[in-house]
């Protein structure tokens, strides 16, 4: 790990951590921690703020109840670990062919625009490539069509189809985070030691020798951080697929993030949202402590 | 030197990632330069005389106008902030050994990881009661769920790069804890500070989900304007690509600057 051990720091007082601590902690607490507290409370009440004559009454566990019942939330989930699997592989592939691209010698020039170019996917506005994706994905006028007919295949209702809107989404999410398992993959690559390598460029001339003897070791902790990150990102996934699809067409691209929005804030059922939320946040725990578990192995 | 067909080769696959990394980008740029007619021409036309029309017609409307002064108010402020409640946070995780250290830790990283819709739901419903949807508060307080962790952790890790020795020094002078860390580790620690409130700056900048919950017209941000136009028959697509461009290119700079570290900003820590 990066962290060199911390320094036996004597000669402060007893309360000093307290002191540097406190204003990040009370913020976390007043921002993060009260709300998931709200949120718990609200799961357990029935809480329509479209009919507040009802009152908001504590039904126990029946919020929960139904969610784990209903058909939608569950397909939703299915949907999104549909969409991990479909995009992810692709990440994996194009990105460390990139990162090999990067990392072989020579080119130094055009080496080095290539991986500021990749920064630009990263940095684009989640929700602005959405809107870019209904330009490219657009039947009539959009590119891909124009592509498609170029290689001999007809136009193709991209956004008008299940299977169509599904390939649109999970084609711009590549794009979008590519780069990031490139780059990631390249800091992977970096850490083989060079005498090494060139050792062993002596012995092969076989690159998949070299990937598979030499230089996978290096990148297996990289692989696994980003199994983890991206399926957490994959649950976190909104912005992009809301502009580009708003869950449709039917429920083709119905990720849990835009399922869990959707029954809090078009149906307004509070309640079974926030118990829909709770689960997703035991889900999102249990992630962060595989990454930790994963990342931190040495220090924890 | 000859070219040989493995330079060759690694040119053209160099060539290609350049070419996957901007084209949508490339797209957006150049829509917003043509056009109605173009951008509904089918097939789609590459060579088109440019127009500045899009670009004029969202600068006379104060829509546009004034979201990306919403964005500018939100996370410039949420930045701050950030920076001035984490990096104290930074040092204490930093230079100091105290008990539940790693709870801290696992707590700043599990925010990276939520989602935000988990913390959507009770905060409109607070922000109801409390009077504070639709304004600029809410939002720059929110924004702090997951830019206080990226300023925590990139700053901790810069902090922890500073040579102890330099504090012991100061402490035989005489010098208290918050001195020391103001007149040592804020200095020193400057260019980390710098990319984590860059980062800070990115992400506040992007986001869409809460600020679409938790905003209606009079603190409206950048991207919830450019999503507003996606409704109607005919969209005006040169004018939404016109504000995409405008709120992609100042974070494309910024991410640019900082581009040697984005993978750490990213991850929280897998990487140096």
């Amino acid at each position: 790990m990066a962290q060199s051990k911390a320094v036996p720091n004597r000669g402060y007082g007893r309360w000093t951590p307290f002191w540097f601590l406190a204003p990040a902690v009370s913020a976390l607490l007043l921002v993060g921690i009260y709300p998931t507290i709200f949120a718990l409370v609200t799961s357990f009440r029935q809480y329509n703020i479209t009919r507040p004559r009802d009152g908001y009454p504590f039904i126990g566990f029946s919020n929960y109840a139904s969610v784990l019942t209903d058909g939608t939330f569950w397909t939703s989930l299915g949907t999104t670990a549909q969409f991990y699997l479909t995009v992810l592989p692709v990440q994996i592939v194009l990105g460390l062919s990139i990162a090999l691209l990067l990392h072989k010698p020579g080119l130094g020039l055009l080496k080095s625009l290539a991986r500021v170019t990749l920064v630009v996917p990263l940095a684009t506005t989640y929700a602005v490539v959405g809107l870019i994706g209904r330009l490219i994905f657009n039947r009539d006028f959009g590119v891909a069509n124009q592509f498609l007919d170029t290689i001999g295949i007809g136009g193709f209702d991209w956004l008008g189809s299940t299977s169509g809107a599904f390939a649109a989404i999970a084609i711009m999410d590549i794009w979008q985070w590519t780069p990031f398992c490139a780059l990631f993959f390249l800091a992977g690559l970096s850490m083989v030691p060079g005498e090494i390598e060139e050792a062993a460029r002596l012995e092969t001339s076989s690159k998949l020798a070299m990937l598979r003897y030499v230089q996978l070791p290096y990148l297996l902790p990289s692989l696994t951080a980003l199994l983890i990150l991206r399926s957490a990102d994959v649950l976190k996934l909104f912005d992009m697929v809301f502009v580009m699809t708003r869950g449709g067409p039917g429920s083709a691209t119905d990720l849990i993030s835009i399922y869990i929005q959707r029954v809090g804030f078009r149906v307004f059922d509070l309640g079974m949202a926030s118990a829909q939320a709770i689960l997703l946040l035991i889900l999102t725990i249990v992630i962060s402590r595989l990454y930790i578990r994963v990342l931190y192995r040495e220090n924890y | 030197m000859r070219l040989s067909s493995g330079t060759f080769l690694h040119a053209l696959g160099l060539t290609a990632v350049v070419v996957f990394s901007l084209f949508p980008f490339f797209w957006m740029v150049s829509a917003s330069f043509k056009s109605q007619t173009d951008i509904l021409a089918s097939p789609p036309v590459w060579f088109f005389m440019p127009t500045l029309d899009n670009y004029r017609a969202i600068f006379a409307e104060s829509q546009v106008v004034g979201a990306v002064v919403n964005s500018l108010i939100v996370a410039t402020a949420t930045t701050l902030l950030s920076v001035l409640l984490g990096t104290p946070a930074a040092y204490a995780l930093a230079r100091f050994e105290f008990r539940g250290k790693s709870d801290l830790w696992f707590w700043f990283i599990s925010n990276r990881m939520l989602s935000p819709i988990v913390l959507a739901l009770p905060i409109y419903l607070l922000a109801l009661q409390l009077r504070l949807l639709d304004t600029h508060l809410v939002l720059i307080l929110v924004y702090l769920t997951f830019n206080l962790p990226i300023v925590v952790w990139i700053c901790t890790d810069q902090f922890k790069s500073i040579p102890p020795d330099i504090e012991q020094a100061a402490r035989l002078d005489g010098a208290d804890q918050f001195t020391i860390f103001r007149k040592i580790y804020l200095p020193l620690g400057a260019p980390g500070i710098a990319v984590s409130a860059i980062f800070s700056f990115i992400f506040s900048w992007n986001e869409l989900l809460y600020a679409l919950v938790l905003t209606r017209r009079a603190v409206q941000t950048a991207p919830v304007a450019a999503t507003n136009f996606m409704s109607g028959y005919e969209l005006p697509w040169g004018k939404i690509m016109a504000t995409g461009t405008i709120i992609v290119l100042p974070v494309t700079i910024f991410a640019l600057i900082v581009s040697r570290h984005m993978v750490r900003g990213l991850t929280m820590g897998a990487t140096k």
